[in-house]
């Protein structure tokens, strides 16, 4: 995880278009500043991250059905559930599925597991518009890269 | 079996706690009801499972910004019906 840009997932493990579910690999860092407040002597991972880290991955999956044509934006968070405390240094799988495919926008079923035990989930809703503008979707493609998602051409041939 | 008007009536009752009794074939979903943007989601959610189709919601919008319809086409609930039925109809020929 990369706390100080909000780029919450490291690494892509599995996507399937068919399927349309997607897992990705983060690991909550050792050291933040985040955690000198929250909270002090006790870190944990703040569950509005933890939401993110869901919302990340399902907008990635969102971005690879749209083949890096159009954009997910969190529009919605739903039956959110906080089950266990997330520490420094957890190595999180994330994992999320295409409830719905919708006309502008797309639902999505989101999970955290630690070693292999439940941590959170929700339920999010997304508009899917656009990119913005061309910047935007470069950086899309760069992190895409950087991350192991396959790249739009891969993606169209399957 | 409901009508397409009982089944979008129901849908929005319960997804807006809307009292069923106030939604009308006549009712504007925006305008009457006071649904928005957001919550419209969750009814065309509800609408695309329960009849099998794809609101093309997108185009809808894109109509009315560019002045070629109004919203009324779309989001009185007894044209929405008429579109479902429409869709439904297309899908199934």
């Amino acid at each position: 995880m990369r706390l100080e840009t909000f780029q919450l997932i490291d690494r892509i493990a599995e996507i399937n278009l068919t399927d349309r579910k997607i897992s990705a690999e983060a690991t909550v860092p050792t050291t933040s500043t985040i955690f000198e407040g929250h909270f002090p002597g006790y870190p944990l991972m703040p569950g509005v991250l933890l939401i993110e880290s869901m919302a990340q991955t399902s907008g990635w999956l969102v971005v690879a059905i749209n083949r890096f044509e159009r954009m997910p934006f969190l529009a919605q968070v739903r039956e959110a559930k906080f089950r266990t405390f997330v520490e420094p240094g957890a190595r999180l799988t994330v994992t999320a599925e295409l409830e719905h495919d919708g006309s502008g926008f797309a639902m999505t079923n989101a999970k955290i597991a630690h070693e292999g035990k439940a941590v959170c989930s929700a339920a999010l809703t997304f508009r899917v518009m656009e990119f913005p503008n061309a910047e935007m979707n470069q950086q899309m493609r760069d992190t895409a890269a950087r991350i192991g998602l396959p790249d739009a051409e891969a993606l169209a041939h399957g | 079996m409901s009508s397409t008007f009982d089944t979008i009536a129901n849908i929005i009752s319960e997804t807006c706690d809307i009292p069923r009794e106030t939604i009308k074939p006549e009712s504007h979903a925006i305008n009457d009801l006071g649904i928005d943007s957001l919550d419209f989601l969750d009814i065309a959610f509800a609408i695309d499972k329960a009849f099998g189709i794809k609101l093309p919601l997108e185009q809808w919008t894109q109509e009315v910004n560019d002045g070629k319809a109004t919203t009324d086409q779309y989001f009185v609930l007894e044209n929405l019906s008429a579109r479902i039925d429409d869709l439904v109809a297309a899908k199934g020929a």
